[in-house]
């Protein structure tokens, strides 16, 4: 029996479900549903504001991580989902929710520069 | 021994709806699929602010579209379920011996439900409540 | 004392008559302090010689009398009944080969513990004459809660990823690895890595932590393989990244 590769994506995995832990209920709630609440005024969504938060080379970083961290953990637990559903094709859906993790990253990584 | 030992089958595709441990178990593990929508839908963020600030206005308007709200709903709560669900294991997980003993589970748990606290607050400070 | 009128249902299973187990049940006056041991007890001795099932300790010690009770893997022994409704159902621990009745076959367990090499492999080699190893009480305490686990299986019954997937190396073997991984006398890591860090050992665990919840003496198989999947990662991004870094 070969030792296994697993840790690469675990690692991802587990650094990305702690990170996701920390910040995506929190972040829901000020992009998805404090405005429409009225909870928070729209000028917190202004596109000035918005702008010149993801302009600054240190919140792009921020941005990154949290966006790279967070695909590969849903894909990687994704993948696992799938496998307790009864899907035995591992090897399959494994590429494509990694391939999807790693376009959105790429996508993030040129959205990010771009702006 | 005579005969043959009997192996029960367990249903692959519906053996989680079992237990209540089990459901338990699956509600955790899909709370990857909004985790995963909501993501994407950052990166969609980010691409109309590309774009420009009409973009950004047609985005804004989106999110505050009824099915986007519901959306956001959800995915709120499958990530807090996410959250207390990874925060919970934190202890067995990773065992703090400080000399004999080791430090206690509430007090590991603990420190991860005050740094959520915190991080919390931070973002919506600056976020400008 | 008291006595309860208790319906237990047994899965019963002959392999010579039988094509499919099939539930039989018993109408059994139960005293108020009686495990359900005792009512499978009473049954065998005073309603239906024929039930088979293993036990020997009743004191949760010997690991025996696993069983299913109400669809939840318990040792039958430490399963009080007057914490069960009067229609209790006792099947063979899921996920093992029906032998007959409530036995079950162990020998994929047995197997698999052995892989592990759950003994001590001394990191040196000492004669008599050198004295004994030492070991300070928080060496000791580092693993003494995975010395616990008394093989009762019940974590395995427990473990949908091991119903799925046989090949798993499973719960209480891991946690044995890791007790003796931890031990500071033991020098076998890298030895119980071979098995601990492929696909069937630590990486086909979930963390469902299922076999944590029902184990009967708090030995915490989740947390160990959950430990043992961090020390693996780390190992793996030393040997691939930090070549130079190798013993």
């Amino acid at each position: 029996m070969a030792k296994s590769n697993k840790p690469i994506v675990w690692g991802l995995f587990a650094a990305g479900g702690t990170i996701t832990a920390f910040l995506t209920p929190v972040m829901i709630f000020v992009t998805g549903l404090a405005v429409p609440f009225g909870i928070m005024g729209p000028e917190v969504l202004a596109y000035d504001r918005i702008h010149d938060f993801v302009a600054n080379w240190f919140w792009k970083l921020v941005l990154f991580g949290i966006i790279f961290f967070s695909l590969w953990h849903a894909a990687h637990r994704f993948r696992i989902t799938m496998h307790d559903f009864g899907v035995r094709a591992d090897r399959v859906v494994a590429k494509i929710s990694y391939l999807l993790a790693a376009l959105g990253t790429l996508g993030a990584i040129v959205l990010l520069l771009r702006i | 021994m005579s005969g043959k030992a009997y192996i029960r089958e367990m249903p692959k595709t519906t053996w989680w709806l079992s237990h209540s441990r089990y459901r338990r178990y699956v509600a955790r593990e899909v709370t990857c699929i909004p985790i995963g929508i909501y993501t994407a839908v950052l990166i969609w963020g980010l691409m109309r602010l590309s774009q420009g600030a009409a973009a950004w206005e047609g985005f804004i308007e989106a999110l505050n579209s009824p099915l986007s709200i519901l959306f956001h709903l959800v995915a709120f709560v499958f990530a807090v379920v996410h959250t207390i669900s990874w925060f919970n294991v934190t202890p067995s997980a990773m065992r703090v011996q400080i000399g004999e003993d080791f430090a206690p589970g509430a007090v590991i748990i603990g420190a991860h439900y005050t740094g959520w606290v915190v991080v919390s607050l931070i973002v919506l400070f600056m976020a400008g409540v | 004392m008291s006595e309860r009128q208790v319906e237990v249902e047994i899965l019963r299973y002959d392999p010579e008559t039988d094509q499919a187990p099939k539930l039989q049940s018993y109408s059994v006056p139960c005293q108020e302090e009686w495990v359900v041991l005792d009512a499978i007890t009473y049954i065998k001795d005073h309603i239906d010689t024929t039930v088979s099932f293993r036990w020997s300790c009743h004191m949760a010690v010997c690991g025996s009398c696993g069983m299913m009770v109400n669809g939840e893997p318990a040792l039958s022994c430490k399963s009080f009944l007057r914490d069960y409704p009067d229609k209790i159902r006792i099947e063979p621990l899921a996920h093992f080969p029906i032998v007959r009745d409530l036995v079950v076959q162990l020998d994929d367990f047995m197997e698999k513990l052995n892989r592990v090499k759950p003994y001590i492999i001394p990191k040196e080699k000492k004669s008599v004459s050198d004295g004994q190893h030492k070991q300070s009480p928080a060496q000791l305490k580092a693993f003494k809660q995975y010395t616990l686990c008394i093989n009762c299986t019940l974590c395995y019954a427990a473990c949908p990823q091991y119903g799925l997937v046989p090949d798993f190396i499973g719960p209480a073997a891991m946690a044995l690895a890791h007790r003796y991984n931890l031990d500071s006398r033991d020098g076998g890591r890298e030895q119980r890595q071979e098995v601990v860090a492929t696909d069937e050992g630590v990486w086909e665990c979930s963390f469902v932590g299922a076999c944590s919840e029902v184990c009967p003496k708090q030995v915490d198989p989740a947390g160990a393989i959950q430990q043992m999947k961090i020390a693996s990662t780390v190992d793996w991004y030393k040997e691939h990244l930090m070549p130079w870094s190798k013993p």
